[in-house]
């Protein structure tokens, strides 16, 4: 078994790579829906973070504790309302924004019990996306966003740009960005620096309210 | 002609030995939470295992209700029932006795080997019967205390218990957390529920409405056989779930046909008599009087707030674990003691075991709960012991 003791760095999913560098040595991360476990462990193993993780899975929950992780039974969105303000530095939501029913909640929330938050998600306004819209005039089916509209568990449609706006009109500021046009699922990843919201597929954000400053 | 199998030898059997540790003589008793004081108290404890050098390698196993210090392994070679959690306990098992030194303790009140009811009260050289005074759950714990401090050990790695048991860890780490590292409660609560206290109180009358019972001064004679019985089937009852009594029994009948009297015509029945009758022959009704009482006794919330919530506790591991069909501790139970962890930054993970045998399953061998527990403790021994 793949533990927290014999963890390496390699096959990391290019997305949770990123994450995972913008994550400063021995602080408290948080990681929302953190499934079997793969960047805890690595943060754990590489960054001596104090890492938590919550999930929903009893199946995903016993394999992180089993390989020596620390990790919640339940569901993030009810789960995070115990903690107290800031007593984590980092929250993650990683690939998982676009599913949930109250996003704002839950990102002030975030913030709440942390003093920065990731978030990483598709980009619904990759022209891929708008062209299929276009064109064929169905809801768009990508790589990203493999489902059709009566099977999937996205039920936000969100662009980098969108969520740009959603931080300035709420009080909150990216403090670090990252668009990529790979699918965030591989290990090597291929930056985009111009026409993001056109050109990315997927985008990753770190935030903090905006009166928070450093 | 004969087949010979060469059959691999059979593996030797893990020997433990009991032991007892008297403390509390006279004229120095221990203060109970009741204002009495109890002494001597006499300790019944096995361990298994060895301590390591820096003594920090222990793990206290606290057992339920009705349980004793005899955990795993087998009290002498021609024995042949292994202790009650020899599935989990052992070398190369989840609580791997050849890297942990594994203490369990007979809690005070019961009647295997510890003080309790039916021992003699040295000052009268009667038994103490109802002269044995109220016990909680903190005094059970208190005296634990005094032999983990005799054994030269002043923190333990982990403290793992279910139910009752799983209430013993939870007070350990309130009343010392100084002396704990991690702890594992398992189909517990942090409250005894109004539900829990219910089926407790049924099984006392059941114990106290048996004339034989005779205000507790039964150990001249047979004793309240028929209310020790039936207050075990209404325990039974109540660690078994609707789940899986239809899948064990369903309706099936133990004779061929109805018998239209009352001498009991389902399996379900047959299977609390003989439960029951099984139960007489090893448990002392006073001690389920006292054990159930220091159970509904229960409260960590009860004075100034929830106990669990305080930054004493910041420091320690949890593995909170509770079953999906456990009806008597359920899951809602576990998950407070979680969220009151949480609000101190403890370091608190939490499974709810997907369980069909209600809160029995904590004690039958499961692969899942194995696999939780050995993972958190070989954390533990990583973070501490390495």
């Amino acid at each position: 078994m793949n533990t927290v003791y014999n963890q390496g760095a390699g096959s990391l999913r290019y997305d949770l790579q990123v994450i995972a560098s913008w994550i400063g040595s021995g602080t408290r991360v948080l990681d929302l829906g953190c499934g079997n476990g793969d960047l805890l462990a690595h943060l754990k193993a590489c960054k001596q973070v104090h890492a938590t993780g919550i999930e929903l899975s009893e199946e995903r929950v016993a394999h992180c504790i089993q390989r020596g992780l620390t990790v919640l039974q339940g569901d993030f969105c009810e789960e995070i309302s115990d903690y107290p303000n800031n007593c984590f530095d980092v929250v993650i939501l990683s690939h998982t924004l676009q599913q949930i029913r109250n996003p704002k909640e839950l990102l002030l929330d975030m913030l709440r019990i942390g003093r920065r938050v990731i978030v990483s998600f598709p980009n619904y306004a990759h022209w891929h996306v708008r062209l299929q819209v276009l064109f064929t005039g169905l809801a768009p089916v990508t790589d990203q966003l493999p489902y059709e509209w009566y099977d999937t568990p996205n039920i936000r449609i969100i662009s980098i740009k969108d969520f740009q706006r959603f931080m300035e009109q709420f009080g909150m500021r990216a403090v670090r960005e990252l668009a990529i046009n790979t699918h965030h699922h591989e290990t090597r990843g291929n930056q985009v620096r111009y026409l993001k919201n056109l050109r990315a597929t997927y985008g990753i954000i770190m935030l903090e309210l905006a009166q928070g400053t450093e | 002609m004969t087949m010979t199998t060469i059959l691999p030898p059979p593996p030797a059997k893990l020997i433990v030995q009991r032991q007892f540790y008297t403390f509390a003589e006279p004229p120095h008793p221990m203060e109970l939470d009741s204002g009495a004081s109890l002494g001597p108290i006499t300790l019944a404890y096995e361990t298994l295992g060895k301590l390591n050098e820096e003594r920090s390698n222990a793990v206290l196993i606290l057992h339920a209700f009705s349980g004793d210090s005899h955990v795993a392994g087998y009290l002498s070679e021609s024995d042949t029932r292994p202790g009650w959690w020899d599935s989990m306990v052992g070398p190369g098992k989840a609580i791997d006795t050849s890297i942990y030194f594994v203490i369990c303790i007979n809690i005070l009140g019961s009647c295997a080997g510890s003080t309790g009811p039916a021992s003699i009260n040295p000052a009268t050289g009667d038994y103490w019967a109802l002269s044995f005074p109220m016990v909680t759950i903190g005094d059970m714990v208190r005296a634990q205390k005094q032999l983990i401090d005799h054994l030269g050990i002043k923190k333990l790695l982990a403290l793992i218990g279910g139910s009752v048991g799983g209430m013993q860890v939870l007070q350990w780490c309130v009343a010392y957390p100084e002396m704990v590292r991690s702890a594992i409660p398992l189909a517990t609560t942090g409250r005894h529920s109004p539900q829990a206290i219910a089926f407790n109180e049924v099984a006392r009358q059941a114990i106290m409405a048996d004339p034989e019972w005779n205000n507790g001064n039964y150990y001249h004679g047979p004793g309240p056989t028929h209310g020790l019985a039936v207050a075990r089937m209404i325990g039974h009852v109540t660690y078994l779930s609707d789940e899986s009594m239809r899948e064990k029994f369903g309706r099936r009948l133990h004779s061929s046909s109805l018998s239209f009297n009352f001498s009991g015509d389902f399996e379900v029945e047959s299977y609390l008599h003989y439960q029951g009758k099984k139960f007489v022959d090893r448990f002392d009704a006073n001690s389920l009087l006292y054990i159930t009482k220091a159970a509904d006794y229960f409260d960590l919330e009860r004075e100034s707030g929830n106990q669990l919530i305080n930054p004493a506790l910041a420091g320690l591991s949890f593995l909170v674990i509770s079953f999906s069909s456990d009806w008597l501790y359920p899951t809602y139970q576990s998950k407070a003691i979680v969220s009151a962890l949480k609000k101190n930054g403890s370091d608190v993970s939490f499974c709810e075991i997907e369980a069909q045998w209600g809160h029995d399953a904590f004690l039958l061998p499961n692969e899942r709960l194995h696999s939780l527990i050995s993972g958190f403790l070989e954390r533990m021994h990583h973070e501490h012991c390495v």
